[in-house]
């Protein structure tokens, strides 16, 4: 059983990395959450987002689809994509523990996200 | 995995209600989030079937207590006791801090009850948790049938049946009416915090 232990350093870190790579970009919701569903740092508009169910449920699905994997004999799918009418969500894994979610409009095009997600990604690995 | 966040000073504590299909553990939860005032409490989340039986997790996100100088916040969290759910199962127990194993009183479960905790074993097992070392609490429910003649296990037959190697504390409980709920809640979060709290702070 491992522990994370955020220090507030840690935290304002990340959080600008989220600020500077996603929300900057017009993304309007970003989370960093451990796979057992916790928040490590959310940053974007999120009054009117349970965030606490939507890292449950970010979590949930990505172990979900990490089964279906395995039974399909693939090693693991590391990135989810859900189209709504006008909300997106990607789920994208980084290193063992960690998923990244990202919420945005469509007038923000995927590519871009997708770009920035790998990005931010690389940087994050480093902390 | 349990998670310390020193910025805005909280503990966060994952607990897994596990146990056999119909033994009680939504309830748990239910009599939980209706007993405590709102500001104790986040929203319950709930995934089940039309049948009202739970296809994936419950989530009840409670903020109780401090240690230190930390809030505690705790997940509840309850797996899908049916025996498909199985992969569902594993799912949820990912990265929790504490169980309780819900076990059913009725006397015709009794098979069931050893199957889910031989079950519970096999998936922490497979995260690389020893059920010996992580936090246990058993809850023996659904006491009150023996008063409407229902043939019920002896607590006696249930400690032999689950509890003797692993000699956890155990509850006495009838969820719907709240009896044993929150001993159980008590314990479990006191021994996970605990836990945490001794190795990481
Ligand atoms: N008489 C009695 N009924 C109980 C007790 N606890 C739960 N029940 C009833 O048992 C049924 C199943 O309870 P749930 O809490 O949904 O069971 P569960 O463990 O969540 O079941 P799954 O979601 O399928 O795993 C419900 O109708 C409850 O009202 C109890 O202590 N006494
Ligand atoms: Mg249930």
């Amino acid at each position: 059983m491992g522990v994370l232990v955020l220090t507030p350093e840690k935290v304002a870190q990340l959080e600008k990395l989220l600020q500077d790579y996603l929300i900057s970009i017009g993304v309007s919701l970003a989370l960093l959450i451990d796979e057992a569903g916790n928040i490590l740092v959310s940053v974007g508009e999120n009054q009117d987002v349970d965030v606490t169910s939507l890292a449950a449920l970010a979590a949930a699905n990505f172990g979900a689809t990490n089964q279906i994997a395995k039974l399909l004999g693939e090693d693991d799918f590391s990135i989810l994509y859900h189209k709504g009418k006008k909300d997106n969500i990607h789920l994208s894994k980084i290193r063992d523990e960690l998923i990244l979610v990202t919420v945005f409009r469509d007038d923000v095009p995927l590519g871009l996200v997708r770009l920035k997600v790998n990005q931010v990604a690389k940087e994050i690995q480093e902390i | 995995m349990a998670l310390i966040d020193l910025k805005k000073k909280e503990i966060y504590c994952k607990i897994v209600y596990y146990g056999p299909g119909r033994s009680g553990k939504t309830t748990n939860l239910l009599y939980i989030y209706n007993a405590l005032p709102d500001r104790f409490k986040g929203k319950l989340l709930t995934i089940e079937t039309k049948g009202e039986r739970t296809l994936f997790f419950d989530l009840l996100p409670l903020s109780l207590g401090k240690i230190k100088d930390l809030d505690i916040r705790l997940q509840l969290y309850t797996v899908p006791g049916q025996a498909i759910y199985k992969p569902a199962r594993k799912i949820v127990l990912k990265g929790a801090d504490g169980v309780v194993f819900v076990a059913d009183s009725l006397r015709i479960r009794r098979e069931k009850n050893k199957e889910s905790l031989a079950d519970l074993k096999e998936h922490l097992f497979e995260w690389g948790v020893d059920i010996h070392e992580i936090p246990l609490v058993f809850q023996y429910n659904k006491r009150d049938l023996a008063s409407m003649g229902i043939p019920i296990l002896s607590v006696e037959e249930l400690q032999e049946d689950l509890n003797k190697d692993l000699n956890a504390p155990y509850f006495e409980a009838v969820a719907p009416k709240g009896i044993g709920v929150f001993d159980t809640l008590k314990t479990i979060s006191k021994l996970s915090v605990r836990y945490i709290a001794k190795k990481y702070l």
